[in-house]
């Protein structure tokens, strides 16, 4: 038997352009035949839900009769009193998200690509909360950290420190503070590892020279570690904006959803309480959408970069 | 074969194991109505029990092998699907996706969200003597539950009404006789306080404020003060008034005022039940079926537990909420299919001494015979009276513990229409006043009606 790959290969394709077209497509059969489970896993899970979610977005469905309702949803939605108290949160939480979680990680990584001894453990002992499924992580946070008496781990350590406790998840000035604190130690370790191998690329001869010139550890980082690294930071800036935004387990698990008063809906989990809560899958398509245009101005930003980067 | 045709190969295989495995998502019965052959109907049906549930699943699957031995013409497909059950956003993902089976369970709450989406099947001229022996005897309130416009869409198959469930050995701790209970918020107010002073982190009163359960409540507790959810048109919330704010009031004097309330809250069902079953909940409302929650998935006692009737403002409760349970039939099943549905519901359900009903199976286990609910059958007909003599001689709790509660009968008020989508409304309301010392009642109500009112507006 020959093989067919082997065949075509040797035979010259005809001129006509559409005869190219069909032999290159023969040629790589087997190729597209693997490409169609993918392509069907986008269309069917990526693809198909994003568009249906914005055909819904117009319609409204009672009785199991769908209709177009032009803008309804979205003045509805809009009009819903906790739709600007969930934009707020989600803003705030990313916010303190990057202040914390994108700075901390990276004079972690600093300190930690400084040290000559032991720096396999350290790593380890850094990326070991990731490991942690997030449900896990978050219910070791509700249940013994942010207990509102004085048995939860904060509150004790605070009553140690002679400072006053605090009811964490069920004070409203508390919750987003506390879910950025949960959130960045899940999420620290992965990118400190991202950071490292970054720091691990600039040339030691940079800092040998700057050494020379008489510069400090400040000094080093400001005019050598930041200016090598600015793209990974660009980079990791841009997702982490777009991976808080979405923010939905923290206030689901922390807060039980809503939290004190809206204090903890997020963007993300006032779609879910739409949809699954308030029998609205219309007004949580809306919702869906006007998020989808937001994340997508964060991802054009995000898209531009790593072209650049390219 | 050689290397290319070996990959050709893999990947038509890759093609086709996609497309059967998505084929294989499905749970209707089959595409032929159910019907095959040699005549024999199938149906699928849910809510059988998880495998951890060893004694509940052998129960049901003995239920199965029997019923289709005395019904040789019918198959029955058990379907589990875990906690989606009782899980108000997992039914609602089910609907939504199309993926109910032939029979499913609902709540008594999920009938508008059945019926919007379009997937309800009206049973009207089936439920009848023929496929459920006992149909006349069913509570007719029951089944206007499921009723709407004259079409019956759900046969009922639990019902329950709430009161006031304590902790009778935390009664005695705290000094109170435990054969009484508070029958006034200012009764329940004071023995919370009484309960709370004995220390160890209990709470004297426990209340929900979250997943829909604070909402769920603030129903129940508004009835108990002679309040309404809903207009009668059903069109306008009608809890931002002197009721409504009683409501609020009183928890916020137990939880800020006293301090009875322990520190932790927004709780929802699974919480306050685990916190129960440890011993460090004096009081809270429910129905007698907590109490099995607390003893089977809790840990706790039942000789612990007892209930009284729901406590009202001055005097007796001026109402306490009513609910329940009932399997609905999806669109497009045959004739036979949903008589076929109806005979094993009958069965596994609704016929004394079968089923959920064979109290004799349920003595030696683990689950409570004896509890005043459900109470599915009307006063005085035969169904009823040979379900309560079964429940009198086998019971293995202690059926003096809900004397008082059954004493003390308060008019039930059904839940309101669209009651989920409030629920998650109102839970906003009591986690308001649960962790605010500083909360502003009349501003949590005036938010929650205006997000009721646009609901009600948008769904109707």
């Amino acid at each position: 038997m020959t093989a067919p790959g082997v065949t075509t290969q040797t035979v010259p394709a005809p001129a006509k352009p559409s005869g190219k077209a069909a032999r290159r497509i023969k040629d790589n059969l087997t190729g597209h035949a693997f490409l169609i489970g993918a392509v069907v896993c986008f269309a069917l899970f990526m693809w198909y839900p994003m568009i249906r979610g914005i055909v819904m977005s117009f319609q409204r469905t009672r009785r199991g009769e769908t209709t177009w309702v032009g803008w309804d949803n979205y003045t509805r939605i809009v009009a819903d009193p906790s739709f600007w108290i969930a934009w707020k949160n989600t803003f705030l939480f990313t916010i303190l998200a990057l202040v914390v979680g994108y700075v901390l990680p990276f004079f972690v990584a600093i300190l930690l690509n400084e040290f000559r001894h032991a720096k396999g453990y350290l790593r380890i002992l850094v990326y070991l909360p990731v490991m942690l499924p997030p449900a896990s992580a978050l219910f070791l946070f509700k249940y013994y950290a942010y207990d509102p008496s004085e048995a939860g781990l904060f509150n004790a350590i605070l009553k140690f420190l002679h400072l006053p406790t605090s009811e964490w998840m069920q004070s409203p000035t508390m919750t987003i503070p506390a879910m950025v604190i949960a959130s960045t130690w899940m999420n620290l370790g992965s990118a400190v590892l991202i950071y490292l191998a970054s720091l691990q690329n600039i040339p030691g001869e940079l800092y040998e020279a700057a050494e020379l010139d008489g510069a400090g550890i400040w000094r080093r980082i400001w005019s050598v570690t930041i200016p090598q690294t600015r793209l990974i930071l660009a980079l990791l800036a841009m997702l982490q904006i777009v991976a808080t935004m979405q923010l939905f387990i923290e206030p689901l698990i922390l807060a039980n959803g809503a939290g004190t008063q809206d204090s903890a809906t997020s963007v993300a989990y006032l779609i879910y309480q739409h949809g699954f809560f308030q029998n609205d899958l219309n007004g949580a398509a809306a919702l869906g959408v006007i998020m989808l245009i937001v994340l997508a101005a964060f991802s054009a930003v995000y898209v531009r970069l790593t072209t650049k980067q390219d | 074969m050689s290397v290319p045709q070996y990959r050709k190969a893999a990947a038509l295989a890759l093609v086709a194991g996609l497309g059967l495995s998505l084929t294989a998502c499905s749970t209707k019965s089959d595409d032929d109505g159910g019907t095959d052959a040699a005549g024999k109907v199938t149906i699928t049906v849910d809510c059988q029990p998880v495998g951890a549930q060893k004694e509940l699943l052998a129960n049901w699957n003995a239920d199965v092998a029997e019923f289709q031995k005395q019904n040789p013409d019918i198959t029955i497909k058990s379907v589990s699907v875990g906690e989606q059950c009782n899980n108000p956003p997992d039914f609602t993902a089910r609907l939504a996706g199309g993926t109910m089976t032939d029979v499913f369970y609902g709540y008594m709450t999920d009938l508008q969200q059945v019926l919007d989406s379009g997937q309800a099947m009206d049973i009207t001229q089936y439920a009848t003597k023929d496929t459920i022996p006992t149909w006349d005897s069913v509570d007719p309130a029951l089944k206007e539950v499921f009723t709407e416009e004259g079409k019956l869409y759900a046969v009922p198959v639990k019902n329950y009404s709430m009161g006031l469930v304590y902790n009778k050995a935390l009664f005695k701790k705290a000094g109170l006789d435990p054969e009484a209970p508070p029958k006034t918020w200012a009764e329940v107010r004071a023995a919370a306080k009484k309960i709370a002073g004995t220390g160890g982190g209990v709470a004297g009163y426990s209340e929900y404020s979250a997943g829909n359960t604070g909402g769920w409540h603030f129903t129940a507790l508004n009835y108990s003060q002679g309040g309404k959810i809903l207009s009668e048109d059903g069109k306008k919330a009608e809890f931002n008034n002197a009721q409504g704010k009683q409501v609020l009031q009183n928890l916020k004097d137990m939880r800020y005022g006293d301090n009875s309330m322990g520190s932790r809250q927004l709780l929802q069902w699974g919480d306050l039940l685990t916190n129960a079953g440890a011993g460090k909940v004096g009081m809270f409302i429910g129905a007698p079926d907590a109490t099995q929650a607390i003893v089977s998935q809790f840990q706790g006692k039942y000789e612990d537990w007892a209930m009284g009737p729901m406590p009202g403002q001055d005097g007796p409760a001026k109402g306490t909420l009513g609910g329940g349970e009932g399997y609905f039939f999806k669109k497009d099943l045959t004739g036979e299919q949903v008589k076929a549905g109806l005979k094993w519901i009958a069965y596994q359900k609704l016929t004394p001494g079968k089923g959920q009903l064979d109290y004799v199976r349920a003595k030696p286990q683990n689950y409570p015979v004896g509890l005043p609910q459900p109470l599915l059958f009307t006063n005085g007909s035969e169904a009823q009276k040979q379900e309560l003599e079964l429940r009198k001689a086998n019971a293995n709790v202690d059926t003096a513990n809900f004397k008082a509660f059954e004493e003390n009968p308060v008019p039930i008020v059904g839940e309101p229409r669209n009651a989920q989508a409030i629920y998650a409304v109102l839970d906003s309301a009591m986690s308001g006043v649960l962790t605010n010392p500083n909360a502003n009642i009349d501003s949590l109500l005036k938010t929650a009606e205006t997000k009721v009112n646009q609901l009600q507006a948008a769904g109707s």
